[in-house]
This record gives structure tokens, C-alpha cells and sequence, in this order.
């Protein structure tokens, strides 16, 4: 054993790893995204990581590893399990042979997703065990313990954790690799009694796994994380009403939320339920929790899960315990809770005041007008040019622009302001079909990225194709997955284990399905890149431009621009119409000047500048090598 | 000190690329080698492209929540005027701010649909908190010859406000693990800055 300070995530890989895990799987996403880029890290050698093209993919090949009596684990962030659920929901009524953990971070907030769905939620619905953790030091153990539960089980079970814990960071204790338990496997076994799914193995299954469920409740109420603490009256003597409402109130609560409640706490006395496997929800456990109540309040985050359990414990037990949270209005329905929520939720309920710290907030005065700092497209990102090249050839027409998933969501913000829809991964493409059928005079673009493209972009232009559309798909390629750190993806020519493979190349794609106008161009030539578009968006049918330029985090700069104070005329064209962060006004608070520490020398300003006051750029004309998980930022 | 008592909170604001996350990271490190247990929670994800980030650092055995709540930090390490005062109500009554006077303008404000005046800023921080050391840095980075140590610059600062629960040592052998060696030297030079 030894200590580390790790992420929530690393600490969730590194557990798994311990726990013997043979296959990893998973795509890419906020935040979820490191516990796979942490396997390939570590990868002790004999595991088999990879970036699967999307979650349904990565769901199956965990799925086909964990049929043979191996252990696998595949990754998602909560969105990408709606990709995944088509398998998943089979899978559960088949069964697995060796041990599968799908890894499913959920992002109360949302921080970084569109929707704030609740994993726990889809465990109900797909009958899916669930284990939630608190801390990152516990995640640790949990994922180790979750791969027993699922080996034991034979049946997949749900990690989820959320970003608080994903991305949290710890000092843990963690095994050494030698320590690493080994998971050794017998190989598939043929027998279409269990592998078929037909009516008849559903219908016998399903009754099976109701069975399985209906014992787990007992078996989770006794498993250790699942813990009722701070019995009231065991630290001093109640007196008076209040403290006499303390003993008959109780907190039920899960995650990060069960460290936000010991914190609130505050000396109030107050008997807390901890929650670590929704569901299976621990009945016995709760009900031993409610002996004695009046009233529960349930702090979570998402969906009432723990609010709901009980309401249906009381009803079933005719227990009259009255629960709070959520659904009356005690806990905020939406939204990502904090210290102050969760403080004021308990000192509403218990009617005591905790030891709160002396606030200044009581103090402070209003503060002045403070910066809004929405997330912008980098200095010198080639989607900005991109963008900027479609919006200069279609000025005056009727058009929409769908977005997709990826950095260039961004392009919704001003001043490019060419985002007219975003959904969900690979949306825009169905989407502009959608509107051009209604609206036939429309000029319809979906950009999609590279990544997104091979992720769920393909079947949307086979749909289009094949359905008469008339669009232009623009496939914005920087060549790697740049919003969640640079994962590589087919078009990048190396996978996450470090081989170089071939290719695939988005142009065979797109004329394969039958496109004949698919034409690449750098974005940041932009004259070039105009003309392009003018071009390729007059013809008939499917068309495709393909913008290809590296992402700037994967490439070295050349140069720098600068502006020649005495040619700029102060017109503010670059600023006004770019919005690149590395274009500031000078100190006269007129005239155009470069941050060279985040100018990239892409030269888009230059060009575009009515009287070439700015030079010095020089922009990549390669995607550069790139190693995953170096360069960049994480999101 | 010794180190069962050490309780500290402490938050690192600025905005997305300055830096925060390393600084955390080498307060972390610096906690962990004298087993101080420590958490943090930070902001990673698309926020980070010029957005506002911040990371809460929870050390001792003290609390549970790696998030901490209004007033209880006693420490705020501002990489950003705009973004302390966004944080300041974090700050505990008699805690200590140390700012980076250097604004980071918002693209927002440069397209001229917003406005950000930086000097505003520092005068609500002055008026506001009595433990306030403003680190001029662009002067730092002047002498240092490198804009880039800014976050060490301001580690710096922060020890001297005797509110990190460390002192030079434990941030130089942080350094030491987890800065290339070739910048050692200067950071080492960034910590004595504010000296």
C-alpha cells in the first residue's frame, strides 16, 4: 500500500485496476472522462483499454469481455448512457459471466451537460444495481467492491458518482500493483440458452431478476456503507422542545451531500441515514432509521430517489413518518446543491441554528458590476475561422445553424453568434434536415466534429442522403477530441494503447454514403474557405465541406501577430468581429493589440484586418503528433 | 504546528489558464508530505476556457466537504481582482486576501457588451478586508522576467500572510516534485518575491 493524492477519477481507475479489471471501454466525457485516461496510464500491462467510438459501442465490447468471465469496466458521463441504453437494458436481462461496472459520472448543476438526469433514476428503470459514492477516498474501495457484487451477481451494476466526487481530490491509500487481485477467466461458453435474448428467456429472466432485486434490499441493508450515524441523544442529554424534536427528526441523504450534512450539522443531533446503493433501495436499513421518527428530510442532488424510497417504505409499512426534500419543496428541485443549501435546508427543519463561522456576507456591500465570463473558443482555434467563413459566405441569406457537442458549441457566442441549435451528440444533422423539409427556402448547415462525426454523425448523414435532403454538413476535423482533453478517435491514427492503426478517413466516409461534393479546406485560409462555402452550399443535395486544422492545444505556434500601432486605423474590425481573446485594446483604448501570451499566429486577424496593420503570424499547416492526456485542458 | 490542529480552508480563484489548478496542486503536495489530510474541489471542464475557475482546499481533519461555505475560508488566493471579489464572500470575518492587481479582461467587455473596471475592483478589496496584500504583478513579473510564475508569486504572498499552514520549506520541496527542474531557479526566486 501507498499513498497518492488523487482525483476522484484516478482513484476510481486505480480501484479497478485493483479489483482485477481485464477490459476497459468507454468515450470520452465531462466527467467521467479520466477514469479511463488514468487505466491506459497505469495499464499494469495486461489490461485492454480503448476509446470505443461511442458509449454504445464501448457498452457492448464491456458487455462481450464480461460474457467470456473476464472483468470490465466501461465509462461514460451521464448523457452518454442514453447512447448506451439499448444494450444496457438487454444486458441486464442476460447477465454477465465474469464482473461488469458501468461507470456513469452525473453532473448536478448541470457544470458541463445538458441535462441533469439521474443515473440512480436509470438503475429503477433498468433494474441495474447502483453504487454511489461520497468521498474519493471511498470511491477507492467501492469500485472494488462493486466488481465482487457484480461478479457475485452476474449482473452489470451502475457506479455513478458525481463531478464533486469524479473530480474531487484526496490523499489515498491505494495497493501497489503486485497487490492487485487477478482476475482470471474461463472464456466464452456457447449456449443459446443464455446468450440468446428471445421472448421466452425475457419473460423467464425478468421474473429472476425481480427475485434477485427483491433480496438485494436485504443484502444492501446490511452492506456496511449503507450506515445509519449520529443517533441523536448519544452525545448529551436532550432538553427542552427543540432538542426533544431532534430526537424524533432524522436527515436521509447520499454522496457528497451525506459530507455537506456532517458539516451543516454543526453540533445539532440529528440521526442521519447514508444512502451508498439506492437501489436496490436498503428497506430494512431505513425502516430500522425510521423507528421512532417524525419526520425525515432527504438531501440529494437530481432526482428525489431517496425521497421516493421512502414515501413508499411508509406507505408500505403504514408507517407515519412524514418525508421531506425535494417534492415538498425543502430541497431544491434542480440545480447542484452547496454548503448554504444544505445548511439552510437543516436549520429550517430542525428549527436550531448551527455553529455557523461569522459570515461576511452580513457586512459586505453590494460589489461592483463583476466580469461575465461565459467559456469562449481559444485564442487562435481554428473553428473560430471556420464559422467566421460560413457567416462571411452566407451574409444576407436565410440560413440555420446547428450546432453540435464539442468545443465549438462555443460559436453560439457573440459576436459569431452561429449556433443557432444545439441538442445532444450528433443532433444537428438530423435537426437541419428536419427544418429543411418545413422550410424549404432555408439554407440548412450542421457542424459536427471530428469526434462527434464518428461518434453519431454517420447514421444522420446516411438519413439525409438516402431521404433527399438539402444541406451542407461542415465537419469541423482539428484532429482530436479537444473539449474532454484530447482523446484520440479513428480519424487520429493512434488509439488510447499507443498504436498507430490506420486512419479512417471522413471523405471515403461521406463518399461512400453516396456524396459527390465533399471538399476539404484549411479554415484558415479564409478567402479560400469563403469561396468554398459559397460554392459548396449553391449545389443541390447532401454536401459536405470538411474544415481541417489541428486544435491549438495539439500544435506549437510559429509566430505571433502583432499590430503596427501607426497603419491601425482604430476600426475595431478584429475585435468586433472575431472575438478572439487575444485581441485587447491598447492602452489608448482604441486601437487593436495581441496578448502574445495566448496569440497562436493564426493570422485570421491579419487577414481580414482592411489595412494589413497585423503580421507576424504563421499559421500550422500539419496536425502535430499528439500523446493522449498531454496538452490542453480537461472539460 | 503541529499538525493535528492545522484546520485551514482555502480557495484559489482566477480565470481558466492562470494557473489556479497547479498552485492547488502544490499546496496539495506540499499537505500530503506532512500528512495533513487534505481535499479540494476545483473547476475542470468547459468553464476553463476563459472562465471563472476556482479550487477549495480543505486541510485537517476537520471538516468533511471538500466544498467549503460562505465565510469560512481564511484565506483567499486572488489571481484576478474581478474574481476575488467574486469569491469574497467565502472569506471568513478576519481572514486573509492576497490579490493579483493584473486584470484579465473578458471578451465580453471587449466587444463592448459588458464593462469591467479592474481598479474598481481593488478599491471594494481594500474597503472591504482589513488582511489584504495586493501583488503587483506585473512588477513581478518585470523582475522575475516571466509572466508565467505569477501563481508561485502569489503562493509566496500567501505564506506570508501566515494563513496557509505551511511555510517556504514545504512549498519548495513541493516545487521541487512537481515542477521540471530546469524551472526551479525561477520559482524558487517567485516564492521569495514578495519577500
Amino acid at each position: 500500500m501507498h499513498k497518492e493524492f488523487l482525483m476522484g477519477n484516478e482513484a476510481i481507475a486505480l480501484g479497478a485496476l485493483a479489483a482485477g479489471v481485464n477490459l476497459v471501454a468507454g468515450y470520452p466525457g465531462t466527467p467521467s472522462t479520466e477514469v479511463l485516461e488514468t487505466i491506459a496510464k497505469r495499464n499494469p500491462g495486461n489490461v485492454y483499454v480503448e476509446w470505443s467510438i461511442n458509449e454504445k459501442a464501448g457498452m457492448e465490447v464491456a458487455a462481450g469481455a464480461a460474457y467470456t468471465g473476464a472483468r470490465a469496466l466501461v465509462t461514460m458521463k451521464q448523457v452518454g448512457l442514453n447512447v448506451a441504453s439499448d444494450p444496457l437494458m438487454s444486458l441486464e436481462y442476460i447477465g454477465v459471466k465474469g464482473g461488469m461496472v458501468v461507470l456513469v459520472a452525473d453532473d448536478p448543476g448541470p457544470i458541463s451537460s445538458q441535462t441533469e438526469q439521474d443515473t440512480r433514476t436509470f438503475g429503477m428503470f433498468s433494474k441495474v444495481p447502483v453504487f454511489d459514492p461520497a468521498s474519493v477516498a471511498e470511491a477507492y474501495e467501492m469500485i472494488q467492491e462493486a466488481f465482487e457484487f457484480s461478479s457475485k451477481y452476474k449482473t452489470p451494476v451502475f457506479f455513478r458518482a458525481t463531478t464533486r466526487v469524479d473530480h474531487g481530490y484526496e490523499a489515498v491509500e491505494v495497493k501497489d500493483p503486485e497487490e492487485y487481485y487477478v482476475n482470471s477467466y474461463e472464456g466464452f461458453v456457447k449456449d443459446p440458452s443464455r446468450w440468446v435474448i428471445f421472448p421466452r428467456l425475457s419473460v423467464k429472466n425478468h421474473a429472476l431478476i425481480e427475485k434477485r432485486n427483491a433480496e438485494l434490499k436485504d443484502v444492501f441493508s446490511s452492506y456496511p456503507r449503507n450506515q445509519i450515524v449520529a443517533e441523536p441523544g448519544t452525545a448529551a442529554k436532550p432538553e427542552g422542545a427543540q432538542a426533544q424534536r431532534a430526537c424524533r427528526i432524522g436527515i436521509a441523504t447520499q454522496g457528497v451531500n451525506f459530507m455537506y450534512t456532517l458539516d451543516s450539522l454543526r453540533g445539532r443531533n440529528v440521526r442521519v441515514l447514508r444512502v451508498a446503493t439506492p437501489f436496490p433501495f436498503p428497506e430494512k436499513l431505513a425502516l430500522e432509521f425510521m423507528e421512532g421518527l417524525d419526520e425525515v428530510l432527504c438531501i440529494e442532488e437530481l432526482d428525489p430517489v431517496i425521497e421516493r424510497a421512502l414515501t413508499y417504505v411508509c406507505g408500505k409499512y403504514g408507517l407515519s413518518v412524514k418525508i421531506r426534500g425535494k417534492l415538498t419543496g425543502d430541497i431544491p428541485l434542480s440545480g447542484e446543491n452547496s454548503m448554504e443549501i444544505v445548511d439552510k435546508a437543516i436549520t429550517a427543519f430542525t428549527g436550531e441554528q448551527g455553529e455557523r463561522p461569522e459570515q461576511m456576507p452580513d457586512a459586505l456591500p453590494q460589489p461592483p458590476a463583476l466580469p461575465v465570463r461565459p467559456p469562449v473558443l481559444c485564442a487562435g482555434c481554428p473553428h473560430r475561422a471556420s464559422f467566421y467563413a460560413v457567416k462571411c459566405a452566407m451574409k444576407g441569406l436565410k440560413t440555420i445553424y446547428c450546432g453540435d457537442i464539442g468545443c465549438y458549441t462555443l460559436g453560439n457566442a457573440a459576436p459569431l453568434d452561429m449556433c443557432d441549435t444545439c441538442l445532444c451528440m450528433g443532433a444537428g444533422i438530423g435537426i437541419a434536415q428536419g427544418v429543411m423539409h418545413m422550410e424549404p427556402d432555408t439554407k440548412c448547415f450542421a457542424f459536427v466534429g471530428d469526434s462527434t462525426f464518428f461518434a453519431s454523425g454517420i447514421t444522420g448523414t446516411v438519413n439525409a442522403f438516402y431521404n433527399q435532403a438539402d444541406m451542407t454538413l461542415v465537419v469541423l476535423d482539428n484532429s482530436t477530441t479537444a473539449m474532454t482533453g484530447h482523446q484520440p478517435h479513428p480519424g487520429t491514427g493512434r488509439t488510447v494503447m499507443g498504436q498507430a492503426v490506420e486512419k479512417v478517413s471522413i471523405e471515403r466516409v461521406l463518399r461512400a454514403i453516396g456524396l459527390t461534393v465533399v471538399e476539404t479546406v484549411d479554415p484558415l485560409d479564409h478567402k479560400l474557405s469563403v469561396e468554398t462555402v459559397k460554392r459548396v452550399a449553391a449545389e443541390p443535395g447532401v454536401k459536405a465541406i470538411i474544415f481541417r486544422s489541428p486544435c491549438i492545444a495539439v500544435t506549437k505556434p510559429k509566430g505571433r501577430s502583432g499590430v503596427d500601432a501607426a497603419k491601425c486605423i482604430a476600426c475595431g474590425k478584429c475585435i468586433r468581429e472575431l472575438g478572439c481573446p487575444a485581441i485587447i485594446l491598447d492602452s489608448d483604448g482604441k486601437k487593436a493589440k495581441i496578448d502574445t501570451s495566448l496569440c497562436t499566429g493564426c493570422t485570421l486577424c491579419e487577414q481580414i484586418c482592411p489595412v494589413k496593420a497585423i503580421s507576424g503570424g504563421a499559421k500550422n499547416d500539419t496536425a502535430a503528433g499528439t500523446d493522449p492526456g498531454k496538452g490542453g485542458c480537461h472539460v | 504546528m503541529c499538525k493535528n490542529d492545522l484546520n485551514k480552508s482555502i480557495i484559489l480563484c482566477g480565470v481558466g489558464g492562470q494557473g489556479t489548478i497547479l498552485a492547488s496542486r502544490l499546496i496539495a503536495t506540499a499537505a500530503m508530505d506532512k500528512d495533513i489530510p487534505i481535499r479540494t474541489a476545483e473547476t475542470i471542464g468547459m468553464a476553463q476556457r476563459g472562465g471563472s475557475v476556482f479550487s477549495h482546499l480543505r486541510l485537517g481533519e476537520g471538516t468533511n466537504s471538500p466544498l467549503m461555505g460562505k465565510g469560512e475560508a481564511d484565506l483567499i488566493i486572488g489571481f484576478e481582482p474581478g474574481e476575488t471579489v467574486r469569491q469574497l464572500p467565502f472569506l471568513k470575518k478576519g481572514g486573509a486576501v492576497v490579490v493579483s492587481s493584473r486584470p484579465v479582461m473578458p471578451v465580453s467587455a471587449m466587444i463592448g457588451k459588458a464593462s469591467y473596471d479592474a481598479a474598481q475592483m481593488i478599491e471594494y478589496l481594500k474597503a472591504n478586508v482589513t488582511r489584504l496584500t495586493i501583488v503587483d504583478a506585473d512588477r513581478a513579473a518585470a523582475d522575475l522576467g516571466s509572466a508565467k510564475t505569477l501563481n508561485v508569486v502569489l503562493l509566496g504572498a500567501a505564506l506570508r500572510s501566515g494563513e496557509l499552514g505551511l511555510d517556504e520549506a514545504d512549498l519548495e520541496n513541493a516545487i521541487r516534485e512537481k515542477v521540471p527542474e530546469k524551472f526551479l531557479e525561477l520559482n524558487k526566486k517567485a516564492l521569495a518575491w514578495s519577500r
